[in-house]
């Protein structure tokens, strides 16, 4: 009797345990997302450790980092389209130095760096300079350019992805957001008819060895890798929806929707078929007993009475979806521009954060502004569950 | 105890070799990417000719291989472009010195789908192709295609060297479709009209024409080729470095010589980069 007290507590314990580890883990996994998204408004665009610098007698005081940009573009060359005065801009980097002075001028050790970052700039009245903070001469002639950190509003509208310019970086997620969105949309509006009347058919209509063959065959699509359904997508789709809609180019939105509606496919089949096939016998066989036809109680009593699982289905169709990354990143071509069409290539936030975390430089700008985006992406998916609780409360 | 001795003797028989030509070199090659499979190659081959030697080779990127050596976590950096003046600064203030070995080169070839007439670009042309500024192909000569442009990721090591060679420094037009991997680029533009993109010389197959490239507006057109490439006529070239301490020096000379002879050269050939000579 005790022993039986004492491993039931202890059962008990263990349950416990494991979900509030759970739970735990989770919220630290959200913690940890939040704390370096965020980071990255506390950031200056400008890379990190280096500054900005005109000359003393320059009138621009601060710059946008589109200006900044277009000026290491080249798209602005003169200084009076800044609102300063009518001359060429003279850029320079730290390398410039070696082709303005001569090694012995710059010291055997480098050591007359400092002297001659002041002499250029003091010869030079319309230069604009870019080299780490560092570097500057303790007594600096020249005038540091301030420039304005990164604001939420403009990481949420910009419309520029440039992770990795130079001098200046720029972190517009709004082309990331809608091709996330419009791919995810597009996938679903795919897969969840195709799934829906599938998983009917498979729980009504199929007989029993149809079904035995169907099922395992759908449940295998889950088990395949995303990467091969991306390589499948870039070989065949692509091509493909190219000779089709006499594209210029094969890899968009649509060979992302596709490949996602395929994805998503076995979720939302096996999901809703179970939903359907738990529906009482009992409540069939009224229906049915009430002179209704296979299909009218199927239509009014069944799948009502499935709507919820139905919607949990849709519900974790879009979660495999909106977080797919492998298979997206090798067919919609990764363009970050905004899209505007579902034959046009476009970019996920899911791929971005595949292919650029590994590079990007641990705890810099680019990796926060990455963990910025899963923020996004977390928020979306948090709202479309909310979305969804609300409107199977409603039901009932 | 008479088989212990012969164990021993076979183990000694088996270090005997490398104690006496003093071949054995134990170090870590971190770095570029581009350099990788070469570097694996080489310790490879190396490894089997001198037993003994351990040799790692990890990648990362040409600024992670600099960083660490900086740090004292790796003893070679492997590097598709020169180090920095600023690299060079911090180097110094820690008191040390670096060695710089180029061990090869690398070509970039510009590739387009074969079905296109266009043969040669200008550096000018190729510029404003992949900055956006000319979007069909008929503003270069050719026909009234949209032009299709294919790139690597960001944070590619061959990403920056074409943007500081070809497209001096610019950015490349945002509409630019940015592959995962060269091999991505290649399939890309073997079955899409207009496209264009840029791959490592090993990359060029039937699939895709690589194009004649001038950087001299147009007077003279060169077809990448390890030729062309050697002798510094293709103008898209970049030396591959290995950057250790001078102080050092000693105890890697072994691999160094090694890379640096007909036979290491030979590896370069093979592995499909441009040997030194």
């Amino acid at each position: 009797m005790k022993i039986r007290k004492i491993v039931e507590k202890f059962t008990e314990g263990l349950l416990f345990t494991s979900s509030t580890v759970t739970t735990i883990a989770v919220l630290f996994i959200v913690y940890f997302l939040f704390k370096s998204g965020i980071g990255l408004f506390s950031e200056s665009p400008v890379e990190k450790g280096y500054t900005l610098a005109v000359n003393s007698t320059n009138p621009v005081g601060t710059l946008s980092s589109k200006q900044i940009k277009a000026i290491f573009n080249g798209d602005i060359t003169n200084w009076k389209d800044v609102g300063g005065k009518d001359q060429a801009i003279q850029l320079f980097t730290i390398d410039e130095l070696s082709t303005a002075y001569t090694e012995e001028q710059l010291g055997s050790n480098l050591e007359n760096i400092p002297a001659c970052v002041n002499d250029y700039f003091s010869k030079n009245d319309n230069v604009f300079g870019f080299f780490e903070s560092s570097r500057f001469p303790a007594h600096f002639i020249g005038r540091k350019l301030q420039i304005p950190k990164i604001t939420v509003w403009e990481f949420l509208t910009g419309r520029q992805w440039y992770p990795t310019s130079v001098p200046i970086s720029s972190f517009g997620v709004l082309p990331l957001i809608l091709g996330t969105l419009l791919v995810t949309f597009i996938a679903i509006l795919f897969a969840l008819p195709i799934g829906l009347i599938t998983a009917i058919y498979m729980a009504e209509i199929a007989s029993d060895r149809m079904r035995k063959v169907m099922k395992p065959v759908i449940e295998l699509l889950a088990g395949i890798p995303s990467v091969v359904y991306g390589f499948f997508g870039l070989v065949v789709l692509v091509p493909a929806i190219q000779s089709v809609f006499k594209l210029p180019v094969g890899e968009t939105a649509l060979a992302g929707s596709i490949i996602l509606a395929i994805m998503a496919l076995p979720t939302i089949i096996t999901i809703s078929e179970d939903a359907i096939r738990s529906a009482p016998v009992a409540m069939k066989e009224a229906s049915l007993a009430l002179g209704a036809s296979h299909w009218q109680s199927l239509r009014l009593v069944v799948i009502p009475y499935a709507k919820s699982g139905i919607m949990a289905a849709f519900i974790l169709g879009i979660g495999r979806a909106i977080g797919e990354t492998m298979a997206v990143l090798m067919v919609t071509g990764n363009a970050a521009v905004m899209p505007h069409s579902i034959l046009e290539p476009i970019r996920t936030i899911p791929a971005t954060i595949a292919a650029e975390l590994g590079e990007a430089p641990f705890g810099g700008t680019h990796f926060k502004a990455l963990f910025a985006l899963g923020i996004i992406l977390f928020i979306i998916t948090f709202v479309f569950n909310s979305l969804v609780e609300l409107i199977k409360s409603k039901n009932k | 105890m008479k088989k212990s001795l012969i164990a021993m003797g076979l183990v000694v028989s088996m270090m005997l070799p490398s104690v006496m030509n003093a071949q054995k070199v134990v170090c870590k090659i971190k770095g570029s990417d581009t350099c990788l499979p070469l570097s694996q190659k080489f310790a490879e081959v190396y490894g089997n000719k001198n037993p003994g030697s351990g040799i790692s080779v990890v990648g990362g990127g040409s600024g992670v291989g600099l960083a660490a050596l900086l740090s004292g976590t790796t003893d070679i950096a492997q590097s598709s472009r020169k180090m920095k003046i600023d690299e060079k600064l911090k180097i110094q203030e820690t008191g040390k010195a670096v060695k710089e070995v180029v061990i090869a080169y690398d070509a970039l070839s510009v590739i387009v789908n074969p079905s296109n007439p266009v043969n040669k670009l200008t550096r000018e042309q190729l510029e404003a192709i992949f900055t956006g500024k000319f979007s069909n192909w008929k503003q270069v000569g050719g026909p009234d295609l949209k032009i299709i442009v294919y790139s690597r990721e960001t944070s590619s090591g061959t990403y920056e060297f074409f943007k500081e060679n070809v497209l001096k420094k610019k950015n490349f037009a945002s509409n630019a479709l940015l592959m995962a991997a060269t091999g991505s680029v290649v399939q890309s533009v073997s079955q899409t009209k207009g496209a264009i993109g840029y791959v490592g010389l090993a990359y060029i197959e039937k699939d895709v024409k690589a194009l004649q490239v001038s950087f001299d507006q147009g007077k003279n057109f060169v077809t990448p080729s390890v030729a062309n490439a050697m002798s510094k006529k293709y103008p898209i070239t970049r030396p591959l470095y290995y950057y250790y301490l001078t102080a050092k020096d000693a105890s890697f000379r072994p691999l160094i010589n090694f890379i640096l002879s007909p036979e290491g050269q030979k590896i370069v050939l093979a592995e499909g980069y441009v040997p030194l000579s």
